[in-house]
């Protein structure tokens, strides 16, 4: 009984706290760098895309809102579309954290408000920023062991020159 | 049953199998790769390792391979056990140390053994931080990817290929942590079956190369059961498909039939589906063009053309049974034609007689692995049906698993049993007039004309029972291969006889049923296996209707107002004139198709029809056994079932005539109404009422992705599923799954823990054995068990073969690649067909080039010369360059032919 | 001067509903101080037209009657809430001379037996949905109420031993020295707690019970409908209060101010008290509920009519 009249009265305190709330938009929260907004498909290093259309996104993603389909070039593998049908996206930042080579990632950017539906599907070309994102080093190619132009099998990190079928020596 | 216990608890076991397979039986988690259910053990990864102690007083106990270790009563073994699955934890870290970082941009990530195994046994991080080694990769042709970086070294790959497909060209390479598996250089890769490869091969090194670049991850794609359309054989299939297209086919378990194996044609063949030369729309003649028209209106132009005369169909060997009912109620059964040209018509009938009559086994392709004793009389069955010729491949180890049984070996003991046998074949003898396939392992082959390899399987059936004709004028050799062969076959315990269509001759058939009928004579279990070439040849057979040649003469008479032609492509029927002809005498011609064809670039009215992906039905393959396909694709209108076209203008026609079928199961009970050999067809596969646990079946894994964003640049709005009336599977991700489902329903193999192909042990009764939810599809031939009384021998023993000066007998030569008319429209397997060639017998000529005048047709064509052929004959593919080239025939050789181009 | 009956039905028509409107809006800014955030804030001043914003989109949602309900009951039973929330207001003593229907000599038996209509409402509102949140949700409502409605009426007994009448201008009246709620704490408290029952409010709305039951008896409402439900809650509300301050609180009486006001002030802090019920107390187990009234309330409530009793026999004269 006591506790009820307490907690009627602490909460009868908080007329007088400052609020946590601010009046967006006059005034503006500051968003961390890994604030879950927006989703962007980065470039690596080398200024390429990073997606490999592995796919992980997709299937990681609670709500189906991304699709996309594997296409190939030289070995790379790259998304021949790749669509976030954002009017069912719930950001919850499953598809940044399966990916596997740091392409798809969320940003501190919310305000995508559209009066039409079909304006929230965005395209490959909607989402891909021209730079790497919140990893500015990491290339998947210079770890994998697939073969790309300009990257030889063995010239990957840590690994040896290929292997001559041919011979017999230990 | 032996009881074998795991972790404490007892499970049954089969006494002659292994402890690897008992446990999987037993629905354990235990990790494996270099045994495969169908190659046996090797004992080579070391990563299957258990716990078997000698008995419940052993504390200690110690590490086996369940692989290598039989079962035994009360063996007790520990799958949990600490240092058991330590040391498979190891194994796997080992294998791992040089698995490059790719599984993102690998086909087999989602459906890769290696990642399930890697999983199942805990391995999460690498401890290896030194450098790993590397492979260059090879182009192994249109059919698989090779990516050797990936390679755990299980050498399943090269002991699928050249032990038990007989391949040549894979092979392993270097040594120890190199070793290597590929070619000896770049190129295709020339086994007929090495599409397999890619469900063999444990992780990523052989993929896909067609479904690469149309890839999805097995948990986007849908499933449904399919049957190979690509021959007779009727291998089971599943065919996978993602948005509105079809991705890729693989391979569905069917104990008695194609078990784990595919042939290249059947697996790569579906590319016609979304060939440029299907057709979308329902097309009409206006002004000499063919034009795009509205379904009302190309029925209203059918209901005119009806009035102009009596209406005659004429059905396919590809298509389904369905279609060539609703085609034959659309005409009548006395206007309905099977589509077939004589010899091919009256052959198929005999062949589906012989079968019904001959007292002896019609085996399945199970059975046919096993028999001891092989004749194959006047049939390349390697291309004529590529599965069935690896089936006899494996029929030849029977002696060496006599051998090991003798030996006390277990027959999965692979390299044992291999090593042991290694001279000793099971006899197999070929009578062809051209090389086969098989002819490295058989005991003896015959190069022979096939109406002498007639003679000579007559001869055998009178060395048999001396009741049977005797054949006159036997050449001595001949006389003294047949008393070697009938020798043989008597000796045997399971002897098989196959033969075929292929040549156009009755004979062929008749001499294989009379020594089958001789054989059963003496109490041999003999089995006679006749191998047709369509895949629902035999389904039109039973169903019974006039042949091409009766419609050509119907057509002459002024018989024919209009003419329906089902899926069928004329052309490669009828020779030019002929079909000429025969489209003169005819006012109208319609076309129901799903591909465009010479055929239907002359059709008055085409409407398009939905091929096996897009529509449910019913084929009979050349064994006598009704099998079902189920859609996977749910296209819209125009594009639908050939049945439900032909009920359409049935109901144009005369809608108080008309049928009334709604869905797939109206007509198959129709069809089983109207004809009583195919009665029994409604039991194939369950129909579109089938529940497991009270839902349907979901055609969809779980996990599909993308649903919301799929369709969402051309709507965002949800779309509700397709309607599926003729299929019991859901084309959703909602509803039943599990290792109860019926064996003609499975949409794909997933269990938990278990992503790959490899999950399918979980819906087996037993390793290899038939599945949890029962088999696919039934047997029609087999009457109702009764012993069947003896049939008199055939009497027309053709005469031996003359040949003439001046003139070449052509016989059909069909190719694995090339020759069957809608796998050739696939891209990857029109890029493995070769040019055309006539091989002949040695004629002491040089020019590479040929020519030959057949039926007024001129053609020129490289010439192979072949010693070993006999004189007077030459094998030509068909269709290929004479389209309508099917049956033997005598060619006039042009003495000028060698110039010309 | 007295106005013609119509005008005055529908003044008080527009009056008590455009407070009980207006509430939704106070709710939500009180609900937002307490809980350190803004609230409605944006439309109008200080986010005032809230509240009409509200309502106009609330009347143009699409009236959807779900197939499988019972309509006629479907439609009946918010129109039944409605109306025997306003039915009880035409006898609350706004001042000493004036209250909507005129002075009534069972006012108070009035108020009960119209309050008591009002378990019709969400009954009926659970049982034509056809669906089983709304039927348990109805359930719940029925037993809360029927039960909660005794201990309401036994509390109040007191007051009426005291003031020897029904009549609330009686009770008012009696209470120029002494307001009931010093004499009559215990009733007080009981009627209060089985006032916020019977508008099934915070924490005591089990029938509507969000988390377990979807929305409870109104589940299946949209549109106007459920604005309808909604209104007569809010109207509930402002009814309990107004009798709380009549039967407790000395109704008008107060120095100083005008008597309305003074009726209208101790009405609203009464409201305030209930929103500030909301922003601050978990809702307790419908079983805890059930036992609170019968294992508590009920004891007490017949405890107050004891001691009252008692009282006034030993101050009766002779």
């Amino acid at each position: 009984m006591f506790g009820i009249l307490r907690t009627l009265w602490l909460t009868f305190l908080h007329m007088g706290h400052r609020r946590v709330t601010v009046g967006y938009p006059e005034t503006r929260p500051a968003l961390p760098p890994r604030y879950r907004g927006r989703i962007i498909l980065s470039r690596d290093p080398d200024g390429l895309e990073r997606c490999v259309a592995c796919n992980l996104c997709a299937v990681a993603c609670p709500v189906d809102c991304i699709s996309l389909q594997k296409a190939e070039q030289d070995g790379r593998w790259y998304p021949e579309y790749f669509r976030i049908n954002f009017s069912r996206c719930i950001f919850c930042g499953f598809c940044e954290e399966a990916c596997p080579t740091y392409a798809i990632q969320l940003t501190p950017d919310f305000e995508m408000s559209e009066y039409v539906r079909p304006n929230l599907v965005y395209e490959k070309e909607d989402l891909l920023i021209s730079g790497t994102g919140k990893y500015p080093d990491y290339s998947f190619y210079r770890v994998s062991g697939v073969e790309i132009p300009g990257k030889d099998k063995g010239e990957a990190e840590r690994e040896q020159p290929p292997v001559d079928v041919r011979s017999l020596l230990p | 049953m032996a009881t074998i216990h795991i972790d404490g608890r007892p499970f049954p076991a089969r006494p002659g199998e292994n402890l690897l397979q008992a446990c999987l039986e037993a629905g354990a988690d235990l990790p494996y790769f270099c045994w495969h259910p169908e190659l046996g053990s090797v004992g080579a990864c070391r990563q299957c390792a258990v716990r078997q102690y000698s008995g419940p007083d052993d504390r200690t106990g110690r590490i086996v391979m369940a692989c290598m270790t039989p079962v035994t009563d009360g063996a007790i073994l520990s799958i949990d056990d600490a240092e058991a699955r330590e040391f498979r934890a190891s194994v796997v870290e080992w294998l791992m140390t040089n698995h490059p970082h790719d599984c993102p941009v690998c086909a087999e990530g989602g459906e890769c053994h290696l990642q399930d195994m890697t999983v199942m046994t805990g391995h999460a991080v690498r401890r290896y931080r030194f450098t790993k080694r590397t492979h260059r990769n090879q182009d192994l042709g249109p059919f698989v990817n090779h990516e050797m970086n990936r390679c755990i070294a299980c050498y399943r790959c090269v002991r699928f290929y050249r032990d038990y497909a007989g391949g040549e060209d894979l092979a392993a390479f270097a040594t120890h942590n190199d070793v290597y598996f590929g070619r000896h250089a770049d190129g295709a890769l020339e086994n007929g079956f090495s599409g397999n490869l890619v469900e063999i091969c444990p992780t990523g090194v052989f993929t896909d190369k067609p479904f690469s670049a149309v890839y999805s991850r097995k948990w986007d794609l849908r499933g449904a059961p399919s049957v190979c359309t690509h021959c007779a054989v009727g291998c089971n299939t599943i065919v996978n498909a993602r948005q509105d297209t079809t991705r890729r086919v693989l391979n569905r378990y069917h104990d008695a039939v194609n078990r784990y194996f595919l042939c290249d044609r059947g697996r790569f063949g579906h590319g016609f589906i979304a060939a440029p030369s299907r057709l979308r729309a329902p097309l009409a003649r206006i002004d000499g063009r063919p034009t795009p028209v509205p379904v009302q209106d190309a029925l209203r132009r059918f209901q005119m053309m009806a009035q102009d005369g009596p209406v005659v169909g004429i059905g396919s060997t590809r298509a389904s049974l369905e279609s060539n009912f609703a085609l034959r109620t659309l005409a009548g059964p006395a206007r309905f034609s099977t589509g077939m040209a004589e010899p091919e018509h009256g052959l198929t009938r005999l062949v589906a007689d012989l079968l019904r009559t001959t007292p002896a086994r019609n085996p399945t392709l199970h059975e046919m692995e096993s028999a001891d004793a092989v004749l194959i009389l006047g049939e390349n069955v390697t291309v004529t049906a590529p599965r069935a010729g690896l089936a006899l491949r494996q029929a030849v180890r029977q002696a060496t698993f006599d051998i090991a049984d003798a030996a006390r070996i277990p027959r999965w003991m692979d390299a044992a049993v291999r090593t042991l046998g290694s001279e000793a074949r099971s006899p197999l003898f070929i009578a062809t007039p051209g090389p086969t396939d098989l002819d490295p392992i058989a005991r003896a082959t015959s190069r022979a004309a096939p109406d002498d390899i007639a003679r000579l399987g007559f001869a055998i059936a009178h060395s048999l029972d001396p009741t049977a004709p005797e054949v006159a004028d036997l050449p001595e050799d001949a006389a003294r291969l047949a008393a070697d062969i009938a020798a043989t076959l008597r000796a045997a315990a399971r002897p098989l006889i196959v033969a075929g269509t292929q040549y156009g001759t009755a004979a062929l058939p008749q001499a294989a049923a009379a020594i089958a009928t001789a054989l059963a004579a003496h109490g041999v279990d003999a089995a006679l296996s006749l191998v047709l070439p369509d895949c629902d040849s035999m389904g039109l057979a039973l169903m019974d209707g006039l042949s091409l040649d009766a419609v050509r003469a119907l057509a002459r008479d002024g018989g024919i107002g209009t003419l329906v032609v089902m899926e069928n492509d004329l052309s490669r029927r009828l020779d030019p004139a002929a079909l000429d002809a025969l489209l003169a005498a005819v006012p109208h011609l319609v076309v129901i198709d799903h591909t465009a064809t010479p055929l239907s670039a002359r059709a008055d009215l085409i409407l398009p029809s939905a091929t096996f992906a897009e529509c449910g039905g019913t084929l009979v393959s050349t064994e006598g056994r009704a099998q079902r396909f189920l859609q996977v694709l749910f296209p819209d209108l125009p594009l639908q079932a050939g049945w439900r076209w032909a009920r359409d203008l049935a109901q144009a026609a005369d809608p108080g005539k008309a049928p009334d079928w709604q869905d797939l199961d109206d007509i198959i009970a129709a069809i089983a109404a109207a004809t009583p050999s195919l009665a029994p067809i409604g039991r194939a596969a369950p129909d579109a009422a089938y529940r497991l646990d009270g839902a349907r079946l979901r055609s969809e894994p779980p996990r599909i992705s993308g649903r919301t964003a799929v369709r969402a640049n051309i709507s965002v709005r949800d779309r509700p599923p397709p309607a599926a009336p003729d299929t019991p599977l859901a084309p959703t991700m909602e509803g039943a799954y599990g290792p109860a489902t019926p064996g003609a329903l499975v949409p794909y193999y997933q269990a938990p823990g278990w992503n790959s192909v490899q999950s399918l042990n979980r819906f087996q009764q037993e390793i290899g054995g038939p599945m949890r939810g029962g088999d696919a599809g039934v047997r029609l031939l087999d009457g109702d068990g009764t012993p069947r009384p003896r049939p008199a021998y055939a009497t027309a023993i053709p005469a031996p073969f003359a040949p003439r000066a001046g003139e070449i007998l052509l016989l059909p030569e069909p190719r694995l690649f090339g020759t069957e008319e809608l796998s050739s429209l696939s891209p990857p397997v029109a890029a493995r067909v070769e040019a055309a060639a006539l091989r002949i017998a040695d004629d002491s000529g040089t020019a590479p080039t040929i020519a030959l005048r057949l039926d007024g047709q001129s053609v020129v064509l490289p010439v192979i010369r072949d010693p070993a052929l006999p004189p007077g004959i030459a094998l030509c593919p068909p269709h290929m360059a004479l389209r309508a080239f099917t049956a033997p025939a005598w060619a006039i050789v042009q003495p000028d032919g060698g110039d010309a181009p | 001067m007295t106005p013609p009956p119509l005008v005055v039905i529908a003044a008080t028509l527009v009056v008590l509903l455009g407070l009980a409107t207006m509430l939704t809006w106070v709710e939500r800014r009180l609900l937002g101080l307490w809980q350190d955030r803004y609230g409605p804030n944006r439309v109008g001043p200080g986010g005032l037209f809230q509240a009409v914003a509200d309502g106009i989109k609330i009347l143009f949602k699409q009236d959807w009657i779900p197939p499988f309900a019972d309509r006629p009951v479907f439609v009946l039973a918010p129109a039944i809430g409605m109306m025997t929330v306003l039915l009880a207001f035409g006898v609350i003593p706004v001042t000493a001379l004036w209250s909507i229907a005129g002075d009534l000599n069972v006012g108070l038996l009035f108020v009960f037996a119209t309050m008591g209509l009002g378990v019709y409402s969400v009954v009926l509102a659970g049982w034509a949905s056809n669906s089983k949140y709304a039927l348990l949700g109805g359930m719940r409502a029925a037993a809360q109420m029927i039960s909660y409605e005794v201990f309401m009426g036994l509390s109040t007994l007191g007051v009426v031993m005291t003031t020897g009448s029904f009549s609330l201008r009686d009770i008012v009246q009696a209470q120029a020295g002494l307001w009931f709620v010093i004499p009559q704490c215990l009733g007080f408290v009981v009627f209060l707690m089985a006032g916020i029952a019977e508008t099934h409010r915070l924490p005591f709305d089990l029938p509507e019970g969000e988390n377990e039951l979807g929305a409870g008896f109104h589940t299946e409402y949209s549109g106007m409908k459920f604005g309808m439900f909604f209104l007569s809650e809010y109207a509930g509300i402002v009814l309990v209060s107004a009798l709380v301050t009549t039967l407790y609180l000395g109704g008008w009486q107060g120095p100083v101010l005008p008597p309305a006001l003074w009726f209208a002030a101790k009405t609203g802090a009464l409201v305030c008290l209930f929103i500030l019920l909301r922003a601050a107390l978990p809702r307790p187990r419908y079983d805890q509920l059930m036992a609170l009234g019968w294992k508590i309330l009920l004891p007490l409530s017949l405890l107050n009519i004891v001691a009252t009793g008692a009282v006034l026999l030993l101050r009766a004269p002779g």
